[in-house]
């Protein structure tokens, strides 16, 4: 661990050197010699944010728990260090080792978000690993992607040899002895992909083919290779409390965005929100069981030595024994001076009780995510958060002190109206005459009410209801958000709520990527070549790039966003198999358009598909 | 129970800056369950104060942070924890016992001594010793220092308390020298050098220099310079 990839002078021009040397406390080191794969994890973003990423640590202790197996860590280099390692021509270098990557067995790549595609292509290039699959040989590492994103993985299929369908703690075993023995055959490249098409779960795209209609949807796919799987289905884990967990997680030397113990509390979510996608992909809700959990919290602050702790889960009010395990933790974390950094919980008056105790009153806030400003979009996009709801929630947090109230909505969602719009600035109108009303102008001992009202524009999903909807264009999400701001403007109590939007571009942009086929591969690749990288970085993604590379391509993105879709279209992702049939989606998609709520998996199931996989929620019984 | 700990910086490490050096210390402290006294509040801050920060790239051979501890525990069981829970390049090398009436670590600094070495093909291509000799002899060495607004002229002849050179066995020069490190009057080694090569009509390149800080002195009631750990 005494060698560096870059020499002094250039760590010393960087910023943030740290950021390359690995060495950090709980790295793995291994001796090279001793294994028989050499594999590399890569989160492609900065260092600060992919070390942050739960998964690829829980991926890397796996690995490194697999003895002929040496996994170790990469990121995206920062424009600063991108620029260098171009002049120099300098490969870019696993952390631990600082070995060059190209020379690596595997290279995996977690896919978080659809705006970091440029940057899977900078560290390919930087790694000096053709960009794409079909140019690769055996002297390069096997390119293999996994994460939410790999659920229509067809816009960056040409650059991957292999994608890793849902979690990753099950089949990587069987693909590095597979691998080993491949290794051993002397066979070429092709060989070893086509044995691994046929492991569960995994799924190489170059054996298969986008074949489209005349209107340009797709007719069918065609397989290139016999023995490949026509659909395939995720991997699951099934019992979550009997899994890979890493007992002491890398502690980076640089503040980094997740700088703490991160408990991930169960997998799933019991709630059908029809706009997301996380509620469909990791069906059915798996919780982890409390004993276990305490456990681990205590070896993991012990091993880390973070000063603070967090939960993590999709939506962590639902987990059952949430009471007891947050009494555990305040009473150990007092006696450590540990700090709990609470997940966002639906506010009553259990939550508050645990929010007074374990952060200021005066500094924290409240949230709530309606999502709609009407209950009649609630019910469409089946947020089942009533306004009773939040403003009993409010008026109880008020009592007790609180002031800062934070609000999510959507802009764009399916069948939203100009009333739907206004009705959010009704709502936070709502929220601070509470207040008023709540606390008497001689008890606003913490100051006045303030609100944060924000909103963010729809990106219709695939694997959620919403993959059928049309999503809109710039132009119409900024007239929802001017309408937003006049509707907020208008309200009695305007100067106590502040209103935030997101940016449109990179919505469109990602609304793109989101339901896009292999021909927008082409696009992302010139891209990448004019230079974009960072995209998901606001102050580097540039629009008239993208859409220069759009229109010499002849690739329409209005076709992937704006485009109506029929019920009994073809989707790019339809041969992937995440559990929820696309027959429980679309009965939803209806379902949303007659606004009718449904139930969530606690009060019934509703048979999306998900119980095949013979575990969670959907044996439980139901109270 | 107050305790002066006293540790080395090697290697990669030397990358860190002295903040992620102060986070490091807080989460070994936490990992070796060192007893060390929280303030109260919402987010409890362990009761430490580090001396001189380091600069980045530079090596040293001992650093220091004191601590208060809530409760007293043994010196030695102390460090070794510490230093099971160490990364490579950073060793806890002194645990010492401060009376309770100590001035803390960064108020009581006076100066510090350097090992500086040239990185490869970097050595300098006049005689050191020589340029040493003569402005040892110099009445004052005037030194214009760039601020963020200004230049200013200073005398570096009152803080360098020693300097002098030498070749190792393989030719190449090391230089030793202590400096001011007070916080009114810190001398930066690179200073020295810099004005030991315009001495010599000659210009300091970026990056040639490998520095190793050997110690931080503290001065003691008669004014000689004691090693932090002995000072309290
Ligand atoms: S509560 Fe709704 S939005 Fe949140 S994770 Fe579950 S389904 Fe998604
Ligand atoms: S099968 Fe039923 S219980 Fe299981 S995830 Fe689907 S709706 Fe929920």
């Amino acid at each position: 661990m005494s060698k560096l990839a870059l020499d002094h002078e250039i760590l010393m021009t960087i910023e943030k050197p740290a950021r390359y040397i690995g060495g950090e406390v709980n790295a793995v080191y291994k001796n090279k010699e001793d294994v028989d794969v050499r594999f590399v994890m890569c989160f492609p973003d900065v260092y600060e944010i992919g070390m942050s990423h739960l998964g690829i640590q829980i991926l890397y202790d796996m690995f490194n728990r697999f003895e002929d197996v040496w996994c170790e860590r990469v990121y995206s280099p920062w424009l600063d260090l991108d620029k260098i390692m171009r002049e120099k021509n300098i490969p870019l270098f696993a952390l631990e080792s600082q070995d060059p990557i190209r020379d690596f067995d595997f290279l995996g790549i977690t896919i978080q978000y659809e705006m970091c595609y440029t940057n899977i292509l900078q560290v390919l290039d930087l790694a000096q690993i053709p960009l794409l699959a079909k140019d690769r040989t055996k002297e390069h590492p096997i390119v293999i992607g996994g994460g939410p994103c790999t659920y229509n993985p067809e816009p960056i299929a040409d650059f991957f040899d292999i994608f890793y369908i849902g979690e990753g703690e099950t089949v990587y075993r069987e693909l590095m002895d597979v691998y080993k023995e491949w290794k051993a055959s002397g066979e070429d490249r092709v060989e070893f992909l086509k044995r691994a098409s046929r492991i569960s779960g995994l799924y190489v795209p170059m054996f298969y083919e986008e074949i489209y209609k005349e209107d340009g949807t797709i007719d069918h796919r065609e397989k290139l290779y016999d023995k490949a799987p026509d659909r395939i289905t995720k991997e699951i884990v099934t019992d979550v409390s009997d899994t890979y967990y890493p007992m002491k997680p890398v502690v980076p030397f640089i503040k980094v965005t997740q700088d703490r113990v991160v408990l991930e509390i169960q997998r799933g979510c019991i709630r059908g929100c029809r706009f997301c996608q996380a509620g469909q992909l990791y069906r059915p809700v798996r919780e982890r069981d409390v004993e276990v959990l305490k456990d681990y919290a205590i070896q993991m602050l012990h091993n880390t030595g973070h000063e603070e702790i967090s939960l993590s889960s999709l939506s962590s009010s639902d987990y059952s024994k949430l009471d007891e395990l947050l009494s555990f933790l305040m009473k150990e974390c007092e006696e450590r001076h540990t700090n709990i950094s609470l997940p966002s919980l639906r506010i009553d008056a259990f939550s508050l009780d645990v929010m007074s105790k374990v952060q200021d009153v005066k500094k924290s806030s409240l949230t709530f995510a309606p999502e709609a400003g009407s209950q009649r979009l609630r019910n469409v996009i089946n947020k089942g958060l009533t306004e009773e709801v939040i403003l009993n929630g409010a008026h109880l947090a008020f009592e007790g002190g609180w002031t800062k109230v934070k609000l999510y909505f959507m802009l764009g969602l399916p069948t939203e109206t100009v009333e739907d719009i206004h009705a959010i600035g009704d709502i936070s109108n709502k929220i601070a005459a509470e207040f008023f009303e709540t606390v008497p102008k001689e008890k606003r001992k913490n100051g006045t009410v303030q609100i944060v009202t924000s909103t963010s524009f729809f990106i219709p999903k695939p694997f959620t209801p919403f993959q059928w909807a049309r999503m809109c264009t710039k132009e119409e999400f900024l007239d929802k958000a001017y309408e937003c701001r006049r509707g907020i403007t208008s309200q009695l109590n305007q100067k106590r709520i502040r209103y935030n939007w997101h940016e449109a571009d990179v919505s469109v942009m990602e609304g793109v990527f989101a339901r896009g086929d292999r021909r927008v591969g082409k696009v992302i690749l010139d891209a990448y070549k004019k230079g974009c990288v960072y995209d998901a970085w606001g102050e580097y993604f540039h629009m008239d790039v993208w859409e220069e590379c759009f229109r010499e391509n002849g690739v329409s993105i209005d076709f992937y966003t704006t485009r109506e879709r029929q019920d009994d279209e073809i989707f790019p992702w339809d041969f992937l198999d995440c559990g929820v049939t696309k027959e429980f989606l679309l009965r939803e998609w209806h379902n949303a358009q007659a606004e009718n709520v449904t139930p969530n998996c606690k009060q019934k199931c509703n048979a999306c598909g998900a119980a095949k996989f013979g575990c969670g929620i959907c044996f439980e019984p139901r109270s | 129970m107050k305790v002066r700990i006293q540790f080395s910086k090697h290697g990669v490490v030397k990358y860190i800056g002295h903040l992620d050096v102060m986070r490091y210390f807080q989460k070994a402290l936490r990992r070796a369950d060192i007893p060390v006294k929280y303030t109260g509040g919402f987010s409890p801050h362990q009761v430490i104060s580090f001396a001189q920060p380091l600069g980045v790239g530079v090596e040293s051979e001992s650093e220091y942070f004191d601590m208060e501890l809530e409760r007293e525990d043994d010196l030695q069981a102390m460090k070794e924890r510490l230093n099971a829970s160490m990364t490579d390049g950073i060793v806890v090398k002194a645990i010492v016992e401060l009376p309770d009436n100590a001035k803390n670590a960064m108020a009581s600094i006076a100066a510090a001594s350097y090992e500086v070495r040239f990185r490869e093909g970097m050595e300098p291509a006049f005689d050191l010793s020589a340029e040493i000799e003569a402005l040892l002899k110099q009445s004052t060495i005037p030194y214009v220092k760039q601020t963020k607004k200004n230049e200013i002229e200073v005398d570096l002849k009152q803080g360098i308390y020693t300097l002098s050179a030498e070749k190792d066995k393989k030719d190449h020069w090391i230089i030793y020298m202590t400096v001011d490190a007070s916080s009114g009057g810190n001398i930066k080694p690179s200073t020295v050098l810099e004005v030991l090569y315009k001495r010599a009509g000659d210009k300091l390149p970026p990056f040639a220099l490998a520095i190793t800080r050997m110690e931080i002195f503290a001065k003691d009631d008669s004014g000689h310079l004691m090693p932090l750990i002995q000072a309290n």
